[in-house]
């Protein structure tokens, strides 16, 4: 009470004074720089999003997703190893992360209210904000230096570890939507209670689940510092979990980088490449939310 | 899989029944206890392994890091201003310095940007409107970093070269921060890059700020008289500013650990100057450079050592940004 009697002393009375149409003025500029915030903020969305599109599709054709690199001065090659290194990557991760994730978020919202899930809530939010070039640099001690090798699996487990928070969070949040009445039915039912959790309350979130899932790839797959050495990167298609393979990030990092302008035509292409990808997922991911059960 | 766990249980509370007659007293247990008890089990388990995880994270780093820290000293190698690998000198401070540099460019230029958005959308736009600008931050927020990096190498850099450093330089030159020749990359690009990049976060998390006010505070305002600016004013605002300190301090955490936009822009020199012209470096991007081809233990251990000293900085921040929006967000719960 006392704060907002405050707060009306020291910004509303001051305001109020003066005409009504001063006021209306005031109120009509307040409104257009605000406006004009929102136009500032799209400015460097849409130039980017448009170069991308426009400098990328110059450079895509078949051979850009089905051949290798080609070297300086010649002309043709793609970024198919890349392309592939990412899905394979990404793919590994998941299957480390998404039980993880999930797993660790089901805790949080059916046995998660005690000092142990207040404990791993805080945590999952340390790691959360984590920046992902200090995982890659963990994943690179753990893995790289014991193995002697830059890996495939290196870079998977970097970028699982960086899906596992949010992850935990989102299924925590859905499970939690999950009306109470429909785990009592099922319990009033007899069914035993961990198969309520998993076949009632689980199934019925399941849509959103899916929905944070495919966003968690989506973002694995556009994460570039973790895998820096980590996966390393590779000249040559690998699917071999052991040897160091490329990823689409790498490659336009790579590229952009070089001072070769035909590099950087590749960069944009790549670059088209990998938000096409996102875009698809989180697409997928739009869907899943609308299909799902609804209670 | 899980007939067989029922069948287990079945066995299993015949077994202890025939044991200790006593059971009688928990009946209601029987078809379900050893499942449900496997089924906890692995989810403590799995949720346990955050905490693992954040564990080795840390051990692992400071375990890497100790051979830096017993030959330099943690004081020295935090304060030390040169960095030399050649010569295994070892300082921090070029990379926190354009770190912090970088980063307070980044606020200074989002915020504003992002509670004019966050307004628009919460208390001024039309639905239609409102649902178009949301997709849009959210695109921005789904684009990776990478691309960002090429973005403005490719176009912010000439633009800034230019345009906006010589004119900057012609108008300002007398400060410090715009002097000296425009090169381009610097802490300039990287800052401005960074500000777009941490936009999303901080407009998103301001709405659910300001989403969570009382509808009958804004309208009371409203009633009274106010126009839709002094309700922001007068009630909004006062109500939402530990949000959105939170908001603001959460866009800073991230711009620190920030690095593939970063390392294409800043210009990778290990040096401190005043000018925002000047290239410098940050903590993520000198662990991305040199850290495959590090050489030596002294070596890898100062990068890990700058790991962990971003990991503190970050782990700071963002524990104490989350506990203000915490705080603001619950209070309307109760009120």
């Amino acid at each position: 009470m006392m704060s907002m009697s405050t707060a009306a002393r020291r910004y509303a009375i001051p305001r109020t004074v003066g005409s009504h149409k001063a006021r209306q003025v005031v109120n009509g500029f307040m409104t257009a720089v605000c406006g004009a915030a929102v136009a500032l903020a799209l400015v460097p969305l849409l130039s980017l999003l448009w170069l991308v599109v426009s400098k990328g599709a110059h450079a895509l054709s078949l051979a850009f997703f089905t051949q290798l690199p080609a070297p300086v001065g010649e002309t043709g090659g793609g970024v198919g190893n890349a392309i592939v290194g990412t899905l394979y990557m990404v793919g590994l991760a998941s299957l480390i992360g998404l039980p993880l994730g999930v797993g660790a978020g089901v805790f949080l919202a059916e046995r998660g209210d005690g000092k142990l899930g207040a404990a791993i809530r805080f945590t999952a939010e340390v790691l959360a904000g984590v920046p992902s070039i200090v995982i890659g640099l963990v994943a690179y001690g753990l893995i790289v230096v014991p193995m002697r090798h830059f890996s495939a699996l290196a870079g998977a487990v970097a970028l699982a570890i960086l899906m596992i928070p949010t992850l935990a969070r989102a299924t925590e949040e859905m499970i939690r939507l999950v009306p109470r009445s429909l785990r009592e039915a099922s319990l009033a039912l007899g069914v035993p209670g961990w198969r309520t959790s998993v076949s009632v309350v689980l199934r019925t979130a399941l849509g959103g689940l899916i929905n944070a899932a495919l966003l968690a790839i989506a973002r694995a797959a556009g994460e570039t510092a973790p895998l820096l050495f980590t996966a390393l990167n590779n000249q040559y298609w690998n699917v071999k979990p052991l040897q160091p393979t490329a990823s689409l990030t790498v490659q336009i990092y790579n590229y952009a980088i070089s001072p070769y302008a035909e590099w950087h035509e590749k960069a944009w292409g790549a670059a088209l490449c990998l938000l096409l990808l996102i875009g698809l997922l989180s697409l997928i991911a739009k869907v899943a939310v609308r299909n799902r059960v609804t209670t | 899989m899980l007939e067989r766990l029922e069948d287990a249980a079945h066995e299993d509370d015949d077994a202890a029944t025939s044991r200790a007659p006593t059971v009688y007293a928990r009946p209601r247990k029987r078809h379900s206890h050893v499942g449900d008890r496997a089924f906890a089990g692995m989810v403590t388990l799995l949720g346990g392994s955050v905490l693992v995880i954040v564990g080795v994270i840390v051990v692992a780093c400071a375990k890497l890091a100790t051979p830096a820290f017993a030959k330099l000293g943690f004081f020295r190698f935090l304060v030390g201003s040169d960095w030399n690998p050649v010569e295994d000198s070892f300082g921090a401070l070029p990379f926190i310095y354009g770190t912090l540099v970088t980063s307070a460019l980044a606020i200074v230029l989002a915020v504003p940007v992002a509670l004019g958005l966050a307004l628009f959308l919460t208390e001024m736009a039309p639905p239609r409107a409102r649902r178009i600008v949301s997709f849009l931050v959210e695109l921005l927020a789904a684009i990776p970093s990478v691309v960002y990096g090429l973005w403005g190498l490719m176009v912010l850099v000439p633009i800034l070269r230019a345009v906006v450093e010589p004119a900057l330089g012609r108008w300002f030159g007398w400060l410090p921060l715009f002097s000296g020749a425009p090169i381009g990359v610097g802490f300039l690009p990287a800052g401005i890059v960074l500000a777009i990049m941490i936009l999303p976060t901080v407009a998103s998390v301001t709405i659910d700020v300001l989403r969570t006010m009382p509808r009958a505070l804004r309208e009371g305002a409203l009633a009274l008289g106010a126009t839709r600016w002094e309700a922001i004013r007068a009630v909004v605002l006062p109500y939402a500013r530990r949000g959105v300190l939170g908001a603001v301090i959460l866009g800073l955490a991230r711009a620190l650990g920030e690095t593939m936009a970063v390392t294409m822009l800043i210009g990778n020199q290990p040096e401190i100057h005043a000018s925002l012209f000047s290239a410098g470096y940050s903590l993520p991007s000198v662990i991305a450079n040199e850290f495959a081809e590090a050489s030596g233990a002294i070596h890898t251990g100062a990068l890990a050592g700058l790991a962990l000293v971003l990991f503190g900085v970050t782990l700071m921040l963002s524990s104490g940004a989350r506990f203000l929006v915490r705080l603001s967000t619950r209070r309307s719960v109760s009120a």
